[in-house]
């Protein structure tokens, strides 16, 4: 088979610079010496490193079987930008110094890789076996080893074979977990139902049971506007993509459309008969960037979808037969809507090839109890809309919609639109919702109701929060059960994420809130300090707070 | 023969009730009505409720029982209609007001969830141990006088030592409790009426566990009584709550709570009790 040698030894190799030799006492990332290869396996295998966008596919190279995760970083670097070995040259034309600075995005940028037994060159579409290395290759392969004798299918390794190794950047940021409560924000005169940050993260909503919305200032952690205008208990809020619009549903079932810079009402519409469960705006990237839709699911069975400019109801979704619970309106033109009578369908939002707008695509069934919860694979993205991960985004209107595509554009090449439901028969449904009616994977392993799920803003995991006090992540390529994040003494009621994917924050009925790394199973931190049930939670897209909402009728930030 | 072309004679009584023909619209017309009409029919319906009132004083046996039965039904339907008169004029006191213990969407239309608050108020109970008196259920109980409490053992070779007492109450006694030797052990606490366990009733969540006893707080009639572990009603007991998932304001779980003993043990055969919260 051709291809480069990369050898264990590494002398005589071209490519001299690797920041960690191989010669160097091999250590995991936990400093512990990687134990040798048993005599089973080779010493090397051949590898093909694949981009998991199919955009890049190097030749398969000769590496050593216990490779760690970051020393294959380094290799993915040094191959993407082969010319890093010329750092002697000093020169100071602009060209070079551009150059440099790409390289350095480049080098710090980190990797997560996927061993597939599959020889998969796209390498767009993720296997259910795919299998993420997380200390070193070899790990992984013994997994899959011990997989295949139990299953008598034959082993992954041979000198004969090339696997496939995907790898997929991850955040070059990082966000600081959290540690302390830093504010407390009293003001609610009734329970806080829902909070929620502006996709820039420089505002702060919340929706209370004593009928007001109130915006809070970040910076100072005080109220900016309280906004009576509901006759009801607020249960739900929203902002939309472009951070100029705010919604709020109430329990007797009335929309008020907010603008949050002067904390006026623009629009009030008695929407449906019964309490609003959920509202969704419109993804930015679609519909040339107007953002000016919004659709609202209820009580009383009906999906209402208005136009805020306009100020009407385009279209009425009516086919649930029960209470409508969840809504997302996905990055595909489609919208999805959970219902208690054990399904989910899937609806039209635009004119786009074979579907109209307001027309039922496809419905999928699979639940055997009342669904409670959606998730998007790109929840996350549609949600900041054309805002990057500091809260920045280019002024105009048209770059605003060029950004919020090609942030789009970047996630679904990765993967295609994923949608997971979960239920109150304590099971979660893995869909492709835009292509197949059939469900790619049941999950299970919650033993109480499912409440809520949330996707990594990468579309890496998802965390499923349950009555049952547990937390799960599971992989968000495949569906495959990683973790049980055990710790909370009540039911969990919601799950957030940290704009870089790698902490999770979950809020209890035990009136805490605990932050949790992906990987570990004991909470890294406990946040107490509610006098009661924690009712919402959000973690602000810029990464730099977290607040939650309680039954005590405080709101609390928390930061590191 | 000519009563048979002629139609049967009506009946008397039936003649008298139903006019023959419309001779008093007749009459009228021709010859107009009686200048004081309108004020004689007033004064005639305004009458009319005395006279009813009368007949319904004076009238006995089955016609009493029918004429009120006709009378309650019209009083029915006047009721019925007066409320529909009323109805817009009504005060309707709680049609804006907004219903207590909002709950975010996800829980409303959860029914089987216990609502019911089951946080514990640790200040509150702290502040009442420094007190060394309880906001209990049984604030007073009959102080057990000590030669209730106790029975007199005779001891020595010749049984005429009396300084040995056993307790005649339900006690708790703990684990790790060892018996001091005859000669020290001046309270025996029997066997056949230790307890660890209690039924204790949660007075907002309405429901009875079994819970472990960890100690006795305190016997409202002796410290005395307190040090043995005597248990008996108005007792304030601790047990391990840490089965019913309260927690504190630091997210800790609660495993110890007060609980007051509702009834008489030694009579009983176990002890119930409610906890303080």
């Amino acid at each position: 088979m051709s291809g480069v040698t990369w050898g264990g030894s590494l002398a005589g190799v071209t490519n001299p610079d690797v920041k960690l030799g191989y010669n160097a006492p091999r250590n995991g990332p936990d400093g512990k010496p990687i134990p040798t290869p048993d005599s089973s396996l080779p010493s090397s295998v051949m590898v093909q490193l694949v981009s998991s966008t199919g955009s890049t596919t190097f030749p398969p190279i000769d590496v050593p079987i216990n490779s760690t995760t970051t020393q294959l970083e380094a290799l993915v670097h040094n191959l993407l930008n082969p010319d890093s070995d010329d750092d002697s040259d000093d020169d100071d034309d602009e060209v070079e110094k551009k150059k440099k600075k790409k390289k350095r995005k480049v080098e710090s940028t980190p990797y997560a890789f996927y061993l597939s037994p599959h020889i998969n060159p796209s390498g767009t579409t993720s296997t259910p076996e795919d299998k993420e290395l997380t200390t070193s290759l070899l790990d992984a392969i013994k997994s899959f080893n011990s997989l295949a004798t139990s299953t008598s299918s034959p082993p992954i390794v041979s000198t004969e074979k090339t696997l496939t190794v995907t790898f997929q950047p991850l955040a070059v940021y990082k966000v600081r977990p959290v540690t302390r409560c830093t504010d407390t924000m009293p003001g609610h005169t009734e329970a806080v139902l829902h909070v929620q940050y502006s996709p820039s993260g420089r505002h702060l909503a919340s929706g209370g049971g004593d009928t007001t919305v109130r915006f809070w200032d970040t910076n100072t952690a005080l109220p900016k506007f309280t906004c009576t205008g509901h006759r009801n208990h607020v249960l739900t809020v929203s902002w939309s993509p472009c951070g100029t619009h705010f919604a709020s549903g109430d329990k007797s079932g009335t929309l008020i459309i907010w603008d949050p810079s002067t904390g006026a009402s623009k629009f009030t519409y008695k929407a449906h008969s019964k309490w609003i469960t959920g509202i969704s705006w419109e993804p930015m990237h679609r519909n040339e960037g107007k953002g000016e839709r919004i659709a609202t699911s209820s009580k009383d069975g009906l999906v209402k979808v208005f136009n805020v400019r306009l100020q009407r109801v385009l279209f009425t979704l009516s086919g649930h037969t029960d209470s409508v619970e969840a809504i997302r309106w996905g990055g595909e033109g489609l919208i999805y809507t959970a219902s208690r009578d054990r399904t989910i369908k899937v609806w039209g939002a635009e004119d786009i090839e074979g579907t109209k707008a307001g027309k039922l695509v496809r419905t999928l069934t699979g639940h055997g109890h009342r669904v409670n919860t959606l998730a998007l694979s790109c929840d996350y993205t549609c949600r900041t809309g054309p805002f990057d991960h500091n809260g920045l985004n280019d002024g105009s209107a048209d770059a605003m919609f060029a950004r919020a595509k090609s942030k789009y554009t970047e996630i679904i090449s990765q993967a295609p639109e994923r949608l997971v439901s979960g239920s109150d028969d304590f099971t979660l449904f893995f869909w492709h919702p835009t292509t197949s009616k059939q469900p790619v994977k049941r999950l299970t392993g919650h033993q109480q109701a499912v409440n809520c799920i949330s996707f990594s803003p990468s579309g890496r995991h998802f965390a499923s929060a349950s009555f049952d006090k547990k937390v799960k992540i599971w992989d968000g390529r495949n569906g495959n059960f990683l973790h049980t994040l055990t710790g909370h003494v009540g039911a969990v009621y919601c799950v957030a994420w940290s704009s870089d994917g790698r902490y999770v924050v979950s809020a209890s009925k035990d009136s805490t809130v605990k932050l949790w790394e992906v990987g570990e199973t004991k909470a890294k931190e406990t946040l107490p300090g509610h006098a009661d049930e924690v009712y919402a939670l959000d973690w602000s897209p810029n990464g730099r707070s977290v607040a939650s909402g309680s039954k005590d009728r405080t709101i609390k930030i928390w930061k590191h | 023969m000519s009563h048979l072309a002629l139609p049967p004679f009506p009946h008397p009584a039936k003649l008298r009730t139903t006019p023959q023909h419309e001779h008093m619209e007749r009459h009228r017309k021709l010859h107009g009505r009686r200048m004081d009409a309108e004020e004689r029919e007033r004064k005639k319906e305004a009458r009319s409720v005395h006279k009813k009132a009368q007949f319904a004083q004076k009238v006995t046996g089955i016609r009493a029982k029918l004429y009120n039965e006709k009378r309650f039904k019209e009083k029915a339907a006047m009721r019925k209609t007066i409320a529909e008169h009323n109805e817009r004029g009504n005060k309707h006191a709680n049609d804006d007001a907004v219903a207590d213990g909002a709950v975010p969407a996800y829980l409303l239309d959860r029914e089987g969830v216990s609502r019911a608050k089951v946080l514990s108020n640790t200040v509150k109970q702290k502040r009442k141990e420094k007190a060394g008196k309880w906001d209990v259920p049984i604030p007073k109980v009959k102080p057990v006088a000590d030669d209730e409490m106790f029975k007199v053992l005779k001891t020595g070779t010749k049984r005429n030592k009396a300084w040995k007492r056993m307790v005649t109450k339900v006690t708790f006694v703990g684990d790790n409790y060892t018996r001091k030797a005859p000669k020290y052990e001046r309270f025996i606490r029997p066997t056949g009426l230790r307890f660890k366990k209690a039924h204790i009733t949660h007075p907002e969540l309405k429901a009875t566990f079994h819970l472990d006893i960890i100690g006795v707080k305190k016997n409202p009639s002796s410290t005395l009584y307190t040090n043995l572990g005597v248990i008996t009603k108005g007792t304030v007991i601790e047990v391990n709550v840490s089965d019913l998932g309260l927690v504190t304001t630091s997210g800790k779980v609660v495993w110890g709570k007060f609980a007051q003993v509702t009834n008489n043990p030694e009579l009983d055969g176990c002890i119930n009790g409610v906890l303080l919260v």
